[in-house]
């Protein structure tokens, strides 16, 4: 699919760092699902998905790319094309969302199919101050912060582990830092809740021909991004490629 | 080989897991992403993405370099259960003399010289790739030949040639023992309303379905011009397609780009093939010709 140009409608400033982008359409798409975004004379990116109606992405100013995207107005354009990859899949009626800085964007998208099947959702939002929170919508809200600037003073890992001391969840799904998710995926292997994460890999195509985002003998663009099986992986949270296909340290 | 199949270098081949994936996912034999002496980032993005019946891809040549290269061969030659191909390119002819001492350490089924990137231009005399001047091309084979050892030596032709045949007669003049074509077609898109190709480095080469038809003919081309094994590689997505490559004088296939069009797609070609080979009671490939 050649990318396609798409007219910004408005943008939200989430926090210091992170921009949603609206657009007045809709994606034919599922939560953890991504679009490859391309700013014409620059970088072309893999961005999840945000929401699908309106499609949205949130876009954290953290390179040349985001921060060329953040001085964008509305009635400017993107050009993407997707979506690609495979989404998190809803298991069972108590769930909890564990989300590491602006990872928390594909999960307020999969809250809002949660709470239309009905599914009681448990989100935890941590970050590493105050003002690198995003806006969640009204519900069961733990947060944390680093810095104990708002909420409690810690990791998401610690809110995590009182949750599923007390009682037993269908899945936990998660989205952030590598490091953070192996945390949390280790903390759901010793109480045996099944999980999904969300796996970022260098990506080219996007749609599983060019074998740069290999993680584990399996592509992060077509068998993932969303994995709940990594505990197995011996790259998960350990190793990445760079552009040149060389490993690097996670 | 269990089937004439093989996977394309470029395709998934960049690690070891993943050419091990393309052998359970039923390929005949595999070939890995070319690599050079020193890694490469390649172009920036966009570098592939699919148009219309066709991908384009302008990745550049991007690979780890030779050394951790030969570590993702043993793996694959230790885990893959069918032959590995070793694909190795360089900017100057010593460059593809060194690639190749270094490739057969690991004694690969078969080491294959891309010098047909259709956006890779060696060196800044030579102006265009190896494969594009009758000249060039020998006398990288011949280096590269002898480099090789016992492990035998297949050179990748390119399309964008006025005659891919005069090519091939002075590549297996100079010693290699089989042939791949063709690489990729020399391609570009533009986006209209950016107003600017879509590839970072603008011009790319182009694979799929839709270029099919150029590569049967160039398989066809390289046939009346030479008698060693040609890999025919371009397009082909289904069993009618791998059937029309050997027919146009192929030995063994190669599949790229269609595992982004059909799922499970090396096994399904298979199947095509043999129900087509049932039908019309061929019990040897080496029966598939086109009528005298
Ligand atoms: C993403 C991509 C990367 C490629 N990289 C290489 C490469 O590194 N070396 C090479 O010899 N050919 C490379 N090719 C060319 C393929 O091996 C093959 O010759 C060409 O794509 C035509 O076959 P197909 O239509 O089945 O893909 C690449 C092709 C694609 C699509
Ligand atoms: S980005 Fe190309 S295979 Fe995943």
């Amino acid at each position: 699919m050649l990318p396609h140009r798409i007219e910004i409608s408005k943008i939200v400033e989430e926090n210091e760092l992170v921009r949603t982008f609206v657009f007045d359409r809709r994606i034919i798409a599922e939560p953890g699902q991504f679009v490859m975004a391309w700013l014409p004379g620059k970088d072309e990116k893999p961005m999840s998905i945000a929401n699908d109606y309106p499609f949205a992405l949130s876009i954290a100013a953290v390179g040349p790319w985001s921060r060329a995207a953040h001085r964008l107005k509305p009635g400017k354009h993107m050009w993407v094309r997707g979506p690609y990859g495979n989404s998190y899949k809803l298991k069972g009626k108590k769930i909890i969302l564990v989300g590491g800085g602006y990872g928390i964007a594909p999960l307020r998208f999969l809250y809002a199919r949660a709470r239309e099947s009905k599914v009681d959702t448990t989100i935890i939002m941590g970050a590493r101050n105050k003002k690198l929170l995003m806006s969640l919508p009204k519900g069961k809200n733990i947060i944390t912060t680093d810095d104990g600037s708002a909420g409690r003073k810690g990791v998401v890992t610690d809110a995590l582990e009182d949750l599923l001391k007390k009682e037993k969840y269908s899945c936990v799904y998660t989205c952030g830092p590598e490091r953070m998710m192996k945390a949390v995926v280790d903390l759901c292997d010793r109480y045996k809740t099944p999980y999904q994460v969300s796996i970022e890999r260098y990506m080219k195509c996007g749609f599983g021909i060019c074998g740069q985002c290999a993680i584990d003998g399996k592509l992060a663009c077509l068998d993932g991004t969303i994995f709940d099986d990594v505990s197995k992986f011996k790259e998960f949270g350990r190793e990445a490629r760079d552009a040149s296909g060389r490993k690097i340290e996670e | 080989m269990t089937n004439p199949l093989v996977l394309a270098s470029g395709v998934w081949g960049l690690t070891g897991g993943n050419l091990v994936r393309a052998a359970k996912e039923g390929a005949g034999a595999v070939t890995s992403k070319s690599c050079s002496l020193q890694p490469r980032r390649g172009y920036g993005n966009p570098s592939v993405f699919h148009w219309d019946n066709a991908v384009i891809n302008a990745m550049g040549l991007c690979n780890p370099g030779v050394d951790e290269m030969l570590d993702e061969l043993r793996f694959a030659i230790k885990n893959a259960g069918v032959p590995v191909i070793a694909s190795a390119f360089g900017n100057s002819f010593d460059d593809y003399a060194r690639m190749c001492e270094k490739m057969r350490s690991v004694k690969p089924a078969l080491i294959e010289i891309d010098i047909s990137c259709p956006h890779h231009e060696p060196g800044k005399k030579v102006a265009k790739p190896f494969a594009c001047v009758a000249r060039d091309a020998a006398q990288v084979t011949e280096v590269s030949k002898e480099a090789c050892g016992k492990v035998p030596l297949c050179v990748k032709l390119s399309p964008n040639v006025s005659d891919i045949g005069e090519i091939a007669k002075a590549v297996e003049g100079a010693g290699a023992d089989a042939i791949c074509a063709i690489n990729s077609v020399k391609a570009m898109v533009i986006d209209v309303d950016a107003r600017r190709p879509v590839l970072a480095n603008k011009v790319g080469g182009l694979s799929g379905p839709a270029i099919n038809p150029i590569a049967v003919r160039a398989v066809y081309d390289v046939r009346n011009a030479v008698e060693i094994p040609i890999i025919g590689t371009g397009g082909v997505t289904t069993g009618r397609d791998a059937i029309a490559m050997l027919m146009a004088g192929a030995t063994a296939v190669g599949v790229g780009s269609a595992i982004a069009f059909r799922d499970r797609v090396f096994k399904r070609i298979a199947e095509e093939m043999e129900i087509f080979m049932r039908d019309k009671g061929y019990a040897k490939l080496s029966q598939i010709k086109l009528e005298e």
